[in-house]
């Protein structure tokens, strides 16, 4: 029951994603990392749990290799030998908004990924059907964006993430426009995907019980700046729904990260966006 | 289908009430023809001439049509050119936007100077009233591009030209088709105005000479028929916009 296991990830299982030393200020600006060291094992749910302005979204940015950080090294895959030069390794990024294209269908949307890499638009469209049914997007191949719900157009922008074949999945805080019951749905909807497919995620949030009903580990950033996360192993067995949020031990883990939050009102607040 | 009728009937409707009372004032306060004709001696003058007007509506649109077309060639180039390269952009586009400044119309004789009384000197005026509004509208429709998309697409590996081709253009066609509708509508103002600067004929010609002769009913055909023009050309960018756009979710690329 206790277990509120503080443990650091074994060496022995195979990284996805290892971060060592990273930091970065805004020119001229606030520090935002110093010196931040975190891994993420591959087939790991790692939430990332800060309050709202700690830079969850700068953090992602540079993972995604969007902004270059100052010092430090952000590593994909195992260890050094998929370093190798002209195939570089990237990570499939779900932004917060869902930044889909007004003027191309849900299929075209869904297939920009796969059609980046070189994928024929065929093929492409093929595998994008395979799953629409299990998003929840039967039906809606032609649809336009403006044509679809909140929900249904970050269930695309998941698809397209997932199938754009980057790894680790980023997921930036993708759920906090919705309203509270569609964020519901979203969530157990992402648990049911996640058991099927088994990819690594890093999902950012600044919410506590959606970082704790959907992780395996939750990474607590209480500092400002970001210099260490503090971990939490959820220990909550799979598959989950939501139904989890009122068990004792969600309760326990939950009083524990607020406790690290320093009970910050911050957290509370929705102003992530 | 119904509801395009409920839109039209209204517009319709008022239209005739306007030509009826136009043709009841001007009959019933006895209104000299060069001051506003009769309606009636408009419409008797625009058939009677039909053959000659016909000529003149063809030239005057061909010319405005060619000097659109010339203006969506020119204004999209540049739009390109100050999207792709920074420097371009920086040098160039305070400048576009001052010269909107810049009254065209006092503008329009060096373009007779330079082309002479033929074909090109009105082309040429129509080109310098209707390059800044498409050259303006499609770069702001680039700039307006929507950074998120843009950033999201590096992530998956996106190539310069797959963000420029996937991202930019159809960002912005809806800025681009902006300005190509407002061409369109001053397109045929510069075409009329650079046949009266000089001309042998179009109804810019024919439109000044009837009004030299004080022939108020032949003037106003004119107008009639440069305002239809007007129309014309701006309801056919209207359709080609709303077929571009809404069919291009599945061949936006297939245009390229």
């Amino acid at each position: 029951m206790s277990e509120n296991r503080t443990r650091i990830v074994s060496d022995q299982a195979p990284r996805a994603l290892t971060v060592s030393g990273l930091s970065y200020s805004f020119a001229g600006g606030p520090v935002l990392f110093d010196k931040l060291d975190f891994s993420v094992q591959a087939g790991e749910f790692v939430a990332l749990l800060a309050p709202s302005g700690a830079g969850k979204t700068t953090l992602f940015r540079l993972l995604a290799g969007l902004v270059k950080p100052d010092a430090g090294e952000i590593r994909l895959g195992g260890s050094s030998e998929s370093q190798s030069p002209g195939q570089k390794r990237r990570i499939g990024y779900m932004p917060q908004r869902d930044c889909l294209m007004s003027w191309r269908n849900v299929l075209d949307n869904a297939a920009l990924g796969l059609e980046l890499s070189g994928v024929p638009r065929q093929e492409a469209r093929r595998r994008v059907r395979e799953l629409l049914p299990s998003f929840g997007l039967e039906g809606t191949e032609q649809k336009r964006p403006h044509e679809l719900s909140g929900g249904m157009r970050q269930r695309v922008s998941f698809l397209r993430s997932l199938l754009s074949g980057g790894d680790p999945l980023l997921l930036d805080e993708p759920f906090s426009a919705l309203d509270a019951m569609t964020r519901a749905s979203m969530q157990e909807w992402l648990l049911q995907i996640w058991e099927q497919h088994r990819k690594t995620v890093l999902f950012i949030t600044h919410d506590v019980d959606e970082a704790l009903l959907l992780s395996d580990r939750v990474l607590v950033a209480a500092t400002s700046p970001i210099s260490s996360l503090q971990q939490v192993a959820v220990g909550l067995q799979r598959p989950r729904d939501y139904s989890a949020v009122l068990e004792p031990s969600f309760i326990q883990l939950k009083r524990q990260i607020l406790e690290q939050l320093g009970r910050t009102p911050v957290i509370k607040e929705g102003a992530g966006q | 289908m119904k509801k395009s009728v409920k839109t039209v009937l209204p517009v319709f409707l008022f239209i005739l009430l306007l030509a009826a009372l136009w043709e009841l004032l001007t009959t019933v306060f006895e209104v000299p023809h060069y001051i506003v004709p009769r309606l009636s001696d408009v419409l008797a003058s625009l058939w009677e001439n039909r053959l000659l007007l016909g000529r003149h509506f063809v030239l005057t649109l061909g010319e405005a049509l060619l000097g659109l077309g010339l203006s969506v060639l020119f204004g999209v180039s540049i739009a390109i050119w100050m999207e792709r390269f920074n420097l371009a952009k920086r040098t160039l586009y305070p400048l576009i936007m001052a010269s909107q400044t810049i009254p065209i119309i006092a503008l329009s004789p060096i373009m007779v100077m330079w082309f002479g009384y033929g074909v090109w000197s009105k082309i040429s005026v129509v080109i310098l009233f209707t390059f800044f509004p498409i050259a303006v509208n499609t770069s702001d429709g680039f700039r307006t591009a929507d950074p998120g998309i843009g950033e999201l697409m590096r992530t998956m590996g996106a190539s310069k030209r797959d963000l420029f081709l996937k991202w930019k253009i159809p960002s912005a066609l809806p800025g681009f088709f902006t300005g190509f509708k407002l061409a369109a509508t001053i397109s045929v103002g510069g075409a009329a105005l650079g046949e009266w600067l000089g001309g042998e004929s179009g109804l810019g010609v024919y439109t000044k000479r009837a009004s030299n002769m004080l022939r108020g009913e032949a003037v106003f055909s004119g107008v009639l028929l440069l305002s239809l023009m007007g129309i014309l050309l701006f309801l056919a960018v209207r359709w080609l916009e709303s077929k571009v756009l809404a069919k291009r979710g599945s061949s936006d690329e297939k245009e390229m």
